[in-house]
């Protein structure tokens, strides 16, 4: 099959305007593969501790095979000013979305794996109208999003070395030649390292970040973990409840990631079937279960009748189905081979920094660990709802904190 | 992330498509050199009913059709190995595999055989069993592993019941017993918890008693040797020994420092050996069956790729690929192109890809640790074995140990990549048993 990419419609316009339109055989093609599956047997327990459940992924694939409609969310992309630069050597990806209040805040959101830009549609109309979500002028933001090299619709590093340094030393090039001369920065997930990255490289223009996956496990704590051993002594109990969410993602939840670490040309599979593919995906964890919960609830959700805010199948497939017909399940996957950085430790980040903890991300990030981590803490905060894919699952919510984490920059 | 995980433990029927494998049973009459008069035959619970392997002619053109159809990711952005299997590498097997191959030849030489499907503790186990014409042969059972089948143990069977054709004596001969591991090939697939190690060692000795032998050893490598070793840990009175070609010999400190990297001090040359071998496996080879040992039933894309399941099972270790490699780029040593896809194409039409994986799920053995042993040990180490047990380690780790030999060539897979020099480190092995 051609690359999706190869065919995309890409005007001539001096600043690259972009449109998706990918062509409907590619979706025939993706159906008729999906109906083509051959399923192995069913899981020999009753619950999720051997992976994705068979009857799991049937329904969702049923759906995915009749009534699930693309062209919907290729509609909502192609209504949002999307743009494509070569920044590096690489076709970077992004969507850019101009507040229309004056003094709007420069910022650019990075998003992680599983996911894409999908994810933070929902927060685009919130961050750049505020006062349309309840919000005030004076906290709009001029919003950037960016695909990740390898994933949707960038381009695909054909040699090595994007890792997250490279990444966040071209967002900056990015958010320059968008004429930005002062901004913030936002990410969770590889998003979070990506941003913790730059934040770490300090450029003059970063006024400073804002994460919902810190990276704040002190070192000593970090090396045990690492080793197996047990938590250091001396901590607190929220520390030590840190300690173990982190130590049982490490130990049981994240041997996807190390497959991908080392071996993610192996993984063919993936790239070849869509179920696969879709389970792959599925199967990253939040801080309640694996699958994530709130990936399991909306896959159980169907789209209609619910709230615009509500996480459905829609916006699980639309996710899945970008991977799919970008062709990124293995190019999004080399990140992990090509990253050197640990994901939770702290990293020396001296610039200001705001944080939001989420219950149902993997690991609740004490306030003790993120005033160390982050000399410069310019916000904590815990709040009540929302997990691994905060923007995704909690958009008013985590608007609301993004506002609220910059207010003291502007 | 991938320098921060602790690795605290070495390892890690829905609706069916059209394509369904059909494996039809039929009655035969040949079971060997001699007739199984100890054998229960009967149409009971223990009855033993012989085996014949017949796919449809749609199945084999499904696969065909499915490999045409592969989708592809594009190729590593390396110049070798190091980030999977390469795409130039699975191109070409799928090539082979999409063309000129053909099942039916495996097909006959395993229905050549004697084989046959016998209930144990509930699951249908599919077993090859061939008795030797010599008087007083020894019965042997050899257990395969994970990526492998019966496929692997083909070449060994005429050398270990028939030697005097391979330049043994008939004082070496052999009865073998392969059996396929349950949820493996033609056994049938476990649908309720329970099936480690443990259960399939009870298993094997109830196999090997519904067969009539009093008196017999065992043999395995990977799973095969995890399975072994236990069979020798409930020292049924039957089984007089073992022979393992992956020994687990490895000293839980030196364990413990090769997922660290640094080695401890006072190795000797060989031990050292052994311990970059293990930390380079650690390091590098562990991905695949850690994801196994915890998710399973998410590696949905092994289950309805042909390709996705090739390439997930050639990139079992570093050497076992490399050798796979050479032998899709034409170079002929141990294994042939063919080896490689009858092995496949039986996981692939059986259906099994998952229900293997669920062994690593299964098990809470670690590999590599010593299990206390009681009864008599034969090892080989093969150089390109995941580690080449150091004699010393191995002699701590079996008290009993009757023979230790390192052999100049063969790996993981060593009875089908070196059948000839592994039968006879086999008759070696137990020949101070006999």
């Amino acid at each position: 099959m051609d690359r999706i990419k190869d065919r995309i419609k890409m005007s001539e316009e001096i600043n690259h305007p972009f449109r998706i339109n990918v062509p409907e055989e590619a979706l025939v093609d993706l159906r008729r593969r999906i109906a083509a599956t051959r399923w192995p047997t069913k899981e020999t327990v009753t619950d999720q501790s051997q992976g994705v459940q068979l009857a799991m992924m049937q329904e969702l694939v049923r759906y995915w095979a009749t009534d699930y409609d693309w062209r919907k969310v290729e509609a909502k992309l192609n209504a949002l000013p999307q743009f494509i630069t070569e920044i590096d050597g690489l076709d970077i990806h992004f969507i850019h979305v101009r507040s229309k209040h004056e003094n709007a805040m420069p910022l650019i959101v990075t998003h992680g794996w599983p996911g894409s830009i999908i994810e933070q549609l929902k927060i685009i109309g919130p961050l750049a109208d505020p006062t349309a979500f309840g919000g005030r002028a004076e906290d709009a933001f001029d919003v950037v999003i960016p695909s990740m090299p390898g994933y949707g619709f960038s381009g695909k590093p054909t040699t090595t070395g994007w890792d997250p340094a490279r990444i966040a030393r071209a967002w900056v090039v990015l958010m320059k030649r968008l004429g930005y001369t002062r901004f913030v920065a936002q990410g969770g997930d590889w998003g979070a390292v990506i941003t913790d990255v730059m934040a770490t490289q300090a450029p003059p223009e970063l006024l400073g970040i804002h994460t919902n996956m810190p990276g704040i496990v002190p070192p000593d704590v970090s090396k045990a973990i690492a080793s197996g051993s047990p938590a250091p002594s001396g901590l607190s109990d929220e520390e030590r409840r840190t300690y173990e969410k982190v130590q049982h993602f490490v130990a049981t939840g994240a041997y996807y990631a190390y497959e991908m670490a080392t071996r993610p040309q192996t993984l063919y599979g993936i790239a070849d079937s869509p179920v696969g593919l879709a389970a792959w995906l599925i199967d990253h964890g939040d801080g309640d279960a694996q699958p994530a919960a709130a990936i399991t609830a909306a896959v159980r959700r169907p789209t209609r009748g619910q709230p615009q805010d509500q996480l459905t199948r829609d916006d699980v497939l639309d996710n899945i189905t970008l991977y799919w017909l970008t062709d990124t399940a293995i190019s999004s996957s080399r990140l992990y081979w090509e990253n050197k950085f640990p994901f939770f430790d702290a990293k020396n980040v001296s610039i200001p920094v705001a944080v939001s903890v989420f219950p149902g991300e993997l690991y609740q990030a004490p306030r003790s660990w993120a005033e160390r981590a982050y000399p410069k803490l310019i916000h904590y905060n815990k709040v009540e709802k929302g997990g691994h894919f905060a923007a995704w699952e909690q958009p008013q919510l985590f608007s609301e904190e993004v506002r609220a984490a910059f207010r003291s920059l502007r | 992330m991938k320098h921060h995980w602790t690795l605290v433990a070495l390892l890690i029927g829905g609706t069916i498509a059209m394509t369904q494998p059909q494996t039809e049973a039929r009655a035969q009459n040949v079971t060997g050199g001699k007739p199984a008069t100890q054998a229960k035959t009967d149409a009971g619970p223990d009855a033993i009913r012989p085996f014949r392997v017949h796919f449809p002619d749609e199945a084999l053109t499904d696969i065909k059709r499915r490999i045409a159809a592969t989708r592809w990711p594009e190729r590593e952005i390396v110049a070798d190995q190091s980030q999977g299997v390469q795409l130039a590498t699975v191109q070409k097997l799928a090539r082979y595999w999409a063309t000129d191959y053909d099942w039916r030849k495996v097909e006959a030489r395993l229905n050549a055989l004697p084989q046959f499907v016998t209930n144990i503790d509930g699951v249908d186990i599919h077993f090859i069993h061939v008795r030797s014409k010599e008087k007083n042969a020894l019965p042997i059972i050899v257990t395969h592993g994970w990526p492998g089948s019966i496929i692997e143990q083909l070449k060994i069977i005429d050398p270990l019941t028939n030697p005097t054709a391979y330049g043994g004596s008939a004082a070496d001969a052999f009865d073998v017993v392969i059996p396929s591991l349950p949820g493996y090939g033609f056994s049938g697939k476990p649908t309720a918890t329970g099936w480690d190690p443990i259960r399939i060692a009870r298993a094997w000795v109830v196999l090997m008693d519904r067969l009539g032998y009093k008196r017999y050893v065992a043999q395995g490598g990977d799973w095969g040797n995890a399975v072994t070793e236990q069979m020798a840990l409930l020292q049924p009175p039957g089984l007089i020994g073992i022979h393992t070609n992956m020994p687990a010999t490895v000293p839980a400190d030196i364990d413990k420092a090769a997922f660290t990297g640094v080695a401890p001090s006072g190795l000797s040359a060989e031990e050292k050996h052994a311990f970059d071998q293990l930390v380079f496996f650690y390091k590098h080879g562990l991905g695949y069956a850690q994801e196994m040992m915890n998710r399973p039933q998410t590696i949905y894309g092994i289950s309805d790729s042909p390709v996705g399941m090739a390439a997930w099972m050639i990139d079992h270790d570093a050497r076992s690929y490399a050798l796979i490699a050479r032998v899709f780029d034409g170079q002929r040593e141990g294994l042939t192109r063919d080896d490689i896809l009858d092995n496949a194409t039986l996981y692939w039409l059986t259906n099994t890809t998952i229900s293997s994986a669920r062994l690593y799920w299964e098990s809470k053995l670690a590999f590599f640790a010593p299990k206390q042993v009681a009864i008599p040990v034969a090892v080989t180490a093969f150089p390109d074995e995941l580690y080449q047990a150091p004699r010393s380690w191995t002699e701590r780790a079996y008290p009993k140990l009757i023979y230790y030999s390192k052999v100049d060539k063969g790996g993981h897979f060593a009875a089908w990549e070196q059948p000839q020099l592994f039968s006879e480190e086999v008759r070696a092995a137990f020949r101070s048993l006999r």
